[in-house]
């Protein structure tokens, strides 16, 4: 249970998937203008990359692992989770109609999330059982919620501020980034 | 030959991956902690690049419209996977210091991109030539980022001491490196400059009254991405 709790406020927290690990880079730049956007699409990740994370594993474990073809761990990801996305998407068009509305648009954007693919190689790297791998997934992608939120959130004050002419738009949001970096590594003494 | 060359210039300089598009920042922000790590994804990405543009453009006509997406993440991904098997074999170091993100080169824009737009319409050879122009001009982008980043990070060049280190306990004066370019922060500090100075170009130029080419890059929202972003498998009610 204590190994389970490392993993996920490590992987959410110390070792945040977009600002120590440059994963995911892409959402994080482009739909954090405001913070319902952001928190749709954090949810969207949060939702996608767990069933992710559970999938791969499966398949890592039951299915490549015995037939011994556990080089094609790229290949086979990539396509589990291009179709488990739009899977998912048809799923909840279907079922919640209500949840599609929330997250719909930002699902499709999920497929070349490099965080999804990236998680899913960590848990195998790292030598992960479907659980902790899971865990990991969950510990992820709150992870990338929290700091595309809390990015929205100062991106919304921005809009009010003087920023200099060259370091309007994408600039000054990497300054704020690289500050928010900063305040992650705060946490790294923390397991 | 003309159009080869034409392709080289285009992807080195005209539309240079790193610096014009803002294509596959992922990598770029990841991996440029040194000069040497810039060089070693770049010529993985260029390597990886090249083949999946020539057998696409090979298939163009064989590959049916409505799967292309996922033949195209196919061929790419067994590229990246014999690119990761040889450098695991030849230059372990490399490989366990770009770590993740070989794999990862699967999810570039850059190369499902240049796929999409250039190799599925475009004979072999030009495409081949496009390949090494567009990785060309990413090495290079990823090279000089860190070159700026180990120079100010650690005094270094490749790996080698450029400037002599202070050492105070034996009152040796020099150098003292600004370890943060070398830590994540570093990353987003030394991309933040490399826009601001787009944008400055651009303003200027704008000012000049000449016409700028938007950047499709991910600061515009990565929907802008073209082939990247949209549905991987055909459902039948796009509206395409």
């Amino acid at each position: 249970m204590k190994e389970l709790l490392i993993i996920a406020i490590g992987s959410a927290i110390v070792n945040n998937v977009v600002l120590s690990q440059f994963l995911g880079i892409c959402p994080f730049l482009g739909v954090s203008k405001k913070v319902e956007t952001a928190s749709g699409m954090g949810g969207a990740v949060v939702f996608v990359i767990t069933i992710a994370s559970f999938i791969t594993s499966l398949i890592y474990k039951f299915i490549l692992v015995p037939l011994k073809i556990d080089y094609l761990q790229t290949i086979v990801f990539i396509l589990v989770i291009a179709a488990l996305v739009q899977f998912v998407e048809m799923f909840l068009k279907k079922a919640m109609p209500s949840l599609y509305n929330a997250l719909g648009v930002y699902l499709p954007l999920i497929t070349t999330n490099c965080a999804v693919l990236g998680v899913a190689l960590t848990n195998v790297q790292k030598d992960y059982g479907i659980l902790a791998g899971v865990i990991n997934g969950i510990g992820t992608s709150v992870g990338f919620a929290i700091a595309i939120v809390i990015m929205a959130g100062i991106r919304e004050k921005i809009e009010y501020n003087d920023v200099p002419e060259s370091f309007k738009g994408t600039p000054i949001v990497l300054i704020t980034a690289a500050l928010m970096s900063i305040a992650f590594f705060g946490f790294s003494g923390l397991i | 030959m003309n159009g080869c060359m034409e392709r080289i210039y285009n992807g080195l300089i005209k539309e240079n991956p790193t610096f014009v598009l803002m294509l596959g920042m992922c990598p770029t922000l990841a991996v440029t902690t040194s000069a040497t790590n810039g060089v070693g994804m770049g010529l993985s990405t260029t390597v990886v690049l090249v083949l999946s543009n020539m057998l696409i453009s090979m298939l163009r006509k064989v590959i049916p419209d409505s799967v292309r997406m996922p033949a195209f993440i196919v061929v790419v991904a067994s590229f990246v996977t014999i690119v990761q098997f040889l450098l695991q074999g030849f230059v372990p170091s490399l490989y366990a210091s770009l770590g993740i993100y070989i794999p990862l080169i699967v999810v570039n824009c850059i190369i499902l991109g240049r796929a999409e737009s250039y190799a599925s319409k475009n004979p072999v050879l030009l495409s081949i030539f496009d390949g090494i122009g567009m990785g060309l001009g990413f090495t290079v982008g990823l090279t000089a980022i860190g070159l700026v980043r180990e120079i100010i990070g650690s005094g270094k060049v490749f790996g080698f001491q450029l400037l002599p280190l202070a050492d105070v306990a034996a009152g040796k004066s020099g150098y003292v490196p600004v370890t943060i370019f070398i830590l994540a922060p570093g990353a987003f500090l030394v991309l933040a400059g490399l826009t601001a100075l787009q944008n400055k170009v651009k303003n200027n130029a704008a000012k000049k009254g000449k016409k700028v080419r938007e950047a499709s890059g991910c600061g515009e929202g990565c929907a802008s991405c073209g082939g990247c972003s949209g549905k991987v498998f055909p459902t039948g009610n796009e509206e395409e």
